[in-house]
């Protein structure tokens, strides 16, 4: 089941959707002399999953921490359902209902599955000082545990719900992240590399929750560079390099998308080979492997480490 | 040869006695700071300082009751931890480490500088402030009282009831508050703050509550020890007393309960038992140990002290108290 795409919307960088939930205009960051964010307008569309992909470098996470209120931008605004969300601090954000994960999942590990869930509920009466010593938040707790326990026993982590969170692999702590932060009800979830260091058994399931999430009405944003593991889920897809958005479109037609394929492999990548008989490179092929071996001294004379 | 008889009758009284009870308190207030929040508090003694200052100065120069000067006390030590808090709680946890202990050693020395002595007595320190806690003593301040050859004096007994009610009130408030979902945020704090941003929590709000809290235990620790030996000494209040306040949680075991309690008693039982034997082996004409003369042992058995501590890191690292499981989780 995907999202409804309706034909208006175009397949460039800065489109218009029909309902967007998050509209961000003009924002920037730079660190030194490196611009990593640098977006004109971006919208995300309401109920669909949107990837937000790109080659190491390409400042995606750098925007995410800047739409959760993670870092400050040096311009820029933007709006979550109309209401202005930037310069608040990432509490601020998560309260009003963008929830994101961590590429290096937080998983709190000396608690248990079962207080990390029960952790992210608002609005807990026992979690104000003086709430906490009236004792009157037993109820509460009650319904917090069982809202915990179904979401746990979606994510098959019902069986480790009194063990000690640090004692979960990579993959369930990812779906630990997942769980918790749907325990806020939040409207928009930001999941940064959800798949990053998860084995290939888990990462269909993972996946599949991920569909989940928009099939319950969630707004999904994820980051991820790996274009193979977006193509199956995502409704529409983001492209950013260098921190701008350099493509927008359905996963379908961005695979041959030109200003994508250069920004992940490079603007030879299409060049013709030519070699002689004997293997050794001839017309364009030779000038190209010329160039790539003066680049290597210059870059040996200067000292820099090749294997990178 | 040595008494062992008095041996543990000293100890004994170290175990229940008044230091235990200062060190228990300034622990509680350590355990709430470090052990649940993770903050790096290096200056507890400086709570400790303005809590017994607070109300000797409050009672002494202002005329103020003594219930009223106690007050003062926890007001001050509330006071000091917002300064301390609002500029390094927003920053990374050893700025806090740092800023403490500077301002605890600050603190010591203005208390102690000439130009005080009107004020805070200098260096000779202030006494003449607590006579009315004695007043109210249901003991002969003065008669000695036996408990099978454990023997305390009538003002020390009274005290010493005293002081192990507030750490039994201030155990409880810690416990009321460590199961609850406050506590946990607390934990959460500690593991991971900006996990705990992410899911909507106001980081800072709680560290300063957290740090509010254990600066109060810590101030009512000073309270509690002025009352006791109802003299204020600038000197005392050295950023060593923090660390020691830090052996005894970490003994007992940082995160639980009764850690810093039980670990204080059993910092000053082993200080007393290690002082008064080498005091014995060390004494008369022909003495058992020779290679140590009487006057080394004040420092001796702190070292002794220091490896009792080392051989517990390496086979009980979480203390005595503490869950095996979550100290093996950071060796992973």
């Amino acid at each position: 089941m995907r999202g409804e795409l309706p034909a208006e919307v175009p397949a460039q960088p800065g489109a218009r959707k029909p309902d967007p939930v998050l509209v961000i205009d003009s924002i920037t960051r730079s660190f030194g002399g490196v611009r990593a964010v640098d977006v004109t307008h971006l919208e995300f569309q309401r109920g669909w999953i949107t990837g937000l992909i790109g080659p190491n470098g390409a400042g995606k996470t750098t925007l995410f921490n800047l739409l959760t209120g993670f870092d400050r931008p040096d311009t820029g605004h933007w709006t979550f359902d109309g209401m202005p969300l930037s310069r608040l601090a990432p509490h601020q954000v998560a309260r009003r209902g963008v929830v994101r994960t961590f590429q290096l999942t937080k998983a709190l590990a000396k608690l248990t599955v079962l207080d990390n869930m029960r952790l992210a509920t608002p609005k807990q009466t026992g979690e104000r000082f003086f709430g906490a010593l009236l004792g009157t938040w037993g109820r509460q707790e009650q319904a917090n545990t069982r809202k915990a326990m179904e979401l746990l026993t979606r994510f098959q982590l019902d069986s480790k719900a009194d063990d000690l969170a640090g004692c979960l692999s990579g993959g369930q702590r990812k779906l630990l992240e997942m769980a918790r932060a749907l325990m806020m009800d939040p409207a928009v979830v930001m999941l940064d590399e959800p798949m990053a260091g998860v084995n290939p058994a888990l990462t269909e399931s993972l996946l599949q929750h991920v569909k989940s999430l928009r099939d319950d009405g969630m707004t999904v944003v994820f980051v991820e560079h790996d274009m193979d593991v977006i193509r199956n889920i995502s409704d529409w897809v983001v492209v950013m390099a260098q921190g701008r958005v350099i493509a927008e479109g359905r996963s379908e037609a961005l695979s041959s998308n030109r200003a994508v394929v250069d920004a992940y492999l490079g603007s030879h990548h299409d060049q013709v080979l030519e070699f002689d008989a004997d293997g050794n490179p001839v017309g364009q092929t030779a000038k190209l492997v010329a160039e790539i071996e003066s680049e290597l001294e210059a870059a040996i004379e200067r000292g820099q480490d090749l294997s990178a | 040869m040595i008494d062992i008889a008095s041996l543990l009758a000293n100890g004994i009284a170290a175990l229940v006695g008044p230091s235990a009870i200062f060190f228990a308190l300034l622990a509680i207030g350590l355990n709430i700071h470090f052990g649940y929040g993770g903050l790096l508090n290096f200056g507890q003694i400086g709570f400790a300082l303005v809590g017994g200052y607070g109300m000797g100065i409050a009672v002494l120069n202002f005329g103020l009751p003594l219930w009223a000067g106690v007050l003062v006390g926890i007001v001050a030590g509330m006071v000091l931890a917002l300064l301390l808090g609002i500029p390094t709680l927003r920053l990374r946890a050893d700025y806090l480490a740092i800023v403490t202990i500077a301002a605890a050693e600050i603190l010591r020395l203005i208390t102690r500088s000439t130009s005080m002595t009107d004020f805070s007595g200098g260096t000779q320190g202030l006494t003449g402030y607590g006579g009315s806690f004695r007043q109210l003593s249901p003991f002969d301040n003065g008669h000695f009282y036996d408990f099978f050859g454990v023997r305390f004096l009538g003002q020390d007994l009274w005290a010493i009831c005293v002081g192990w009610t507030v750490v039994g009130l201030s155990l409880t408030l810690v416990f009321l508050l460590v199961r609850s979902p406050w506590g946990r945020v607390l934990k959460a704090i500690r593991e991971d703050e900006d996990a705990v941003r992410a899911l909507g929590k106001n980081v800072f709000v709680y560290k300063m509550q957290a740090l509010v809290l254990g600066g109060v235990f810590g101030a009512v620790g000073g309270i509690v020890f002025a009352l006791t030996t109802q003299s204020l000494t600038p000197d005392f209040y050295s950023p060593p007393q923090t660390f020691f306040a830090y052996a005894a949680l970490i003994i007992g075991g940082a995160g639980r309960v009764f850690g810093p309690v039980i670990g204080s008693m059993i910092f000053w039982f082993v200080l007393s038992i290690t002082d008064n034997f080498l005091r014995q082996a060390t004494a008369g004409s022909n003495p058992l140990i020779s290679f140590i003369d009487n006057q080394d042992v004040g420092a001796i058995r702190f070292v002794l002290v220091g490896v009792a501590l080392a051989v517990l890191m390496a086979f009980r690292p979480q203390g005595i108290f503490g869950k095996r499981s979550e100290v093996l989780l950071d060796a992973r």
